[in-house]
């Protein structure tokens, strides 16, 4: 598992108010399934921007950047990029 | 398409508490991220009904996401616009009106408990 992939979960374990331990969950599992509601993509937005010093631009503001823990590392190896 | 394929509606139930945590965690950072500085003005103007009204208006602008199928637009560009009366509509700021056709929008809001919840409906026959 990479290190952000890591710090992902870790966040998503505080903030997405899954319904499984985030560990149990595959890169690819949909996190809405999961039990991740909007409001709470909402705080694992922001604690990621926190722990990774990002901002997500509105454009990026897509059901399917937060849906997996894939896309989110996807997205943040985008925004983190050249760093 | 028929007339009433242009009806849209959306809905949504958000925790009052939830919302109430997530301003407990990230502070400024969840209010200026999420609201308009005269949606932040108005919700702060009451403390004890800060996160009700906080999470009404979130219910909104996820109601609003719902009916129009928006994805990837800012929070703040949908906006919970209230009246001398009393009365909450949607305004739609930025690229979010550009894009999407909205037509005319309705807004219901209620909060019981510790529950917020709003309904939209967007009639894209009529501007």
């Amino acid at each position: 598992m990479s290190e952000n992939a890591a710090k992902i979960r870790t966040v998503l374990k505080e903030h997405a108010r899954l319904n499984r331990d985030a560990d149990t969950l595959s890169d690819d599992s949909d996190l809405y399934q999961a039990g991740m509601t909007s409001h709470a993509s909402v705080n694992v937005m922001l604690a990621l921007e926190g722990e990774f010093d990002i901002e997500f631009p509105d454009h990026m503001l897509k059901r399917s950047v937060f849906e997996s823990v894939g896309a989110i590392v996807s997205a943040i190896d985008e925004l983190t990029e050249g760093r | 398409m028929g007339e009433s394929s242009n009806i849209r509606v959306g809905i949504d139930l958000v925790r009052i508490s939830a919302i109430a945590e997530s301003l407990a965690s990230f502070g400024d950072r969840f209010l200026h991220r999420v609201f308009t500085e005269a949606e932040v003005t108005y919700c702060m103007s009451a403390p004890m009904l800060v996160s009700s009204r906080l999470a009404v208006r979130f219910a909104a602008k996820e109601a609003t996401r719902k009916a129009l199928r928006l994805d990837g637009v800012g929070w703040r560009d949908i906006e919970v616009v209230r009246q001398p009366d009393g009365a909450c509509d949607i305004e739609l700021h930025g690229a979010t009106m550009a894009k999407c056709g909205a037509g005319r929008l309705a807004l219901s809001m209620s909060h019981e408990g510790d529950h917020a919840t709003a309904v939209v409906i967007a009639d894209r026959n009529r501007q």
